[in-house]
């Protein structure tokens, strides 16, 4: 039931995996969890969660795993030590699982395990109330304070499955973080250095060949220190048919935003095709012009446009007259305009690429380099950003 | 493996049950505990809490954002053999002389007991949990400059804590014993009063804790107050002299609860009952 409650757990998008099982193997066989299922819970809890957002999962997958069983330490540890013999279940192990699972010495725990289930025993005779007078079972049953008194510290009076119950951590959830992470490892590559600002650094090379130049003579040489140098405008389009990838931009977003190793990073909003103006909030306030924005950031800047780049024929061909652009210009020739005017830039487009052709996304296609807005597309339309700027 | 000391707190630090779990677990896996929360639920103090109570020394590493993992291992310092090659100071062709031990090479190459305190993980840069990885499994590290190897007589005991900055790698957070520190709910607020302000007046505890309580629920704040701020508050009363305490305009020493401009601005707009209200 043991190893139902691990599958349970990945059921639930907690990645448990090998070395997890290992260590809670290894700290139930010290008799961490004190052979209560309150102790189990804590004890469980900080070897399979590594973070916040999984403690809501966890809750969730123990309370409905534990509820109404009256689960016995013994055959949990048994349990546990048998599925990690078994050769069947380490198919999909890593190289350093199963290194891991080498190095652990199975008989070992397992003695150590019944010396400490001996002990129990000894104790629960000599009326020491280790396991409790209450039942066979060191275990309590749900919903209901345990039947096992812990020793040595006060018990807030809450059950395991009352604590999983409660679901304290459900705002912790975020099923967003590990995929920011990923897109934020992806922006890294887009850094680049320079050298500027104090010398305050040492150059230990050329301190070296100055003062070997001199005939031993010491002579300090100094440089300014490394800081990033790459400025990127993120342009992302916003609302109508984006609204379905909303989630997928804002994990953009927030990697973007903190990713500190950028030295400007302008985030600017458009709806459907920039036209003459886009906008510093979501809220279409304060319009930047393009030309304005253009005269301010030069060519070096990085561009990356998001949006889906779908349209009516005639909202990118011909020149609508909504909110604050400039007449005459056709949506295409804004675009036009930017991709000349940036040395490197990307469109990163959510739709499937299979949906591409023959929409105004083959148009702009055909302007930007484009790319689809996954892990894999946003790895290529950051190679095409870093390549040289002799472009045309 | 089967004995180890229980950590069960200390008389200044109180503990629940979650945390006792997670820090004895870590204890006897022998890997780091890593543990998160918001700022001032006490991340810090549990390493000197469990440096007291384990006994053992307890060396700090405060990571900052340009700190570099090799930093907590040694620092060659060539520019001091570098002046003292010219001026004829003590003996150049010593190098270990110039070798300066980092937070984490000073827990590993001590033999005895020691408590590492990895203080705000998060601050470093994305790699730097990676790259700590190798010297936090294996307690060994080895100095290319003399070619010593330094190999941990007594594993420590690590201790990291993260405010939630970045996200940790998977790689690093596997290895880790993971402990998340709720905000105290009132009772336990109330414990963690009575040991940093013993004797208190009853009246005024409650009353304290009121406002502070209702203070933290007040919607829109951008930094919400935490134990430290209560603590602080409350000592900032006591040296007053202060009998008892109202939520109102006139709530004595706002600013060691709210260190922000627009906080005192939503708390003023919440007591004028939602109005556009600036005191």
């Amino acid at each position: 039931m043991f190893i139902d409650f691990i599958y349970e757990l990945r059921r639930n998008k907690v990645p448990v995996g090998m070395q997890e099982a290992v260590a809670l193997a290894r700290a139930l066989g010290v008799g961490l969890h004190d052979s209560s299922l309150d102790g189990f819970y804590f004890v469980a809890r900080s070897i399979l969660v590594h973070r916040e957002s999984h403690l809501d999962a966890f809750d969730v997958a123990f309370a409905s795993h534990f509820r109404g069983v009256a689960a016995d330490a013994k055959k949990i540890h048994a349990e546990l030590l048998e599925w990690l013999r078994d050769p069947r279940e380490r198919k999909e192990l890593t190289d350093e699982e199963r290194a891991l699972l080498k190095a652990l010495d199975l008989e070992e725990i397992e003695r150590l395990l019944e010396e400490r289930l001996r002990d129990q025993k000894e104790r629960h005779d000599g009326g020491n109330r280790w396991i409790g007078t209450a039942g066979t079972s060191p275990f309590g049953r749900a919903g209901a304070n345990p039947a096992g008194v812990r020793i040595g510290a006060s018990s807030g009076g809450r059950s395991a499955i009352k604590t999983a119950d409660a679901r304290a951590y459900q705002g912790y959830r975020s099923d967003l973080t590990l995929d920011v992470r990923q897109i934020e490892l992806a922006l890294r590559k887009l850094r680049a250095f320079s050298r500027e600002g104090a010398w305050d650094e040492l150059d230990l090379e050329g301190t070296i060949d100055r003062t070997a130049q001199n005939g031993g003579e010491l002579e300090v040489v100094t440089r300014p220190p490394r800081r990033p140098n790459t400025r990127v405008i993120l342009l992302m389009d916003v609302g109508g048919s984006m609204d379905p990838y909303a989630k997928t931009m804002s994990q953009l977003f927030s990697a973007a935003k903190r990713s500190t190793h950028w030295k400007e990073l302008r985030i600017y909003y458009f709806h459907n095709c920039t036209y003459g103006a886009v906008y510093p909030t979501e809220q279409f306030r304060d319009p930047v012009k393009i030309t304005d924005l253009v005269a301010d950031c030069g060519p070096h800047y990085k561009l990356v446009v998001v949006g889906d780049a779908l349209m009516a024929p005639w909202e990118l061909l011909g020149a609508p007259s909504y909110g604050e652009t400039e007449k005459g210009a056709a949506g295409v020739a804004w675009l036009l305009y930017l991709r000349e005017h940036f040395e490197r830039s990307v469109w990163l487009n959510p739709e499937p690429p299979a949906t591409w052709e023959g929409s105004t996304i083959e148009t702009i296609g055909n302007i930007f380099p484009m790319f689809e807005l996954t892990l894999d597309g946003l790895s290529e339309a950051i190679a095409e950003l870093l390549r040289g700027t002799a472009r045309r | 493996m089967s004995t180890f000391l229980r950590f069960r707190g200390t008389d200044r630090y109180l503990t629940n049950e979650a945390l006792e779990a997670s820090v004895n677990s870590a204890l006897a896996l022998e890997r780091p505990l890593l543990v998160r929360g918001e700022p001032g639920t006490g991340k810090t103090l549990l390493a000197e809490a469990i440096a007291e109570a384990l006994p053992a020394r307890l060396i700090s590493w405060n990571v900052k954002s340009t700190t570099r993992a090799q930093d907590g291992l040694y620092v060659y310092d060539t520019v001091q053999r570098l002046y003292d090659s010219r001026f004829g100071d003590g003996d150049i062709r010593d190098i270990r002389r110039y070798i300066k031990l980092g937070p984490l090479g000073q827990a590993i190459s001590a033999g005895e007991r020691t408590v590492l305190l990895i203080d705000e993980i998060d601050k470093a840069d994305l790699e730097f949990p990676n790259d700590l990885l190798h010297e936090l499994d294996r307690m060994h590290f080895s100095i290319t400059e003399t070619g010593d190897e330094v190999t941990a007589k007594q594993r420590p005991t690590v201790i990291i804590t993260s405010n939630n900055e970045k996200e940790l790698p998977d790689a690093f957070l596997r290895r880790c014993v993971f402990h998340f520190i709720d905000f105290p709910d009132r009772e336990f607020m109330k414990r963690v009063v009575a040991v940093h302000h013993p004797g208190l007046d009853d009246a005024l505890v409650e009353q304290t804790l009121q406002a502070f309580f209702d203070l933290r629920n007040t919607r829109g704040l951008r930094k919400r107050p935490s134990t430290s701020e209560l603590i602080d508050w409350i000592a900032v009363l006591k040296k007053a002299g202060m009998a008892s305490v109202k939520l109102d305009q006139s709530l004595p020493f706002l600013g060691t609860l709210l260190k922000k401009e627009q906080d005192v601005a939503a708390y003023a707009d919440r007591l004028a009952g939602g109005r556009k209200y600036r005191a």
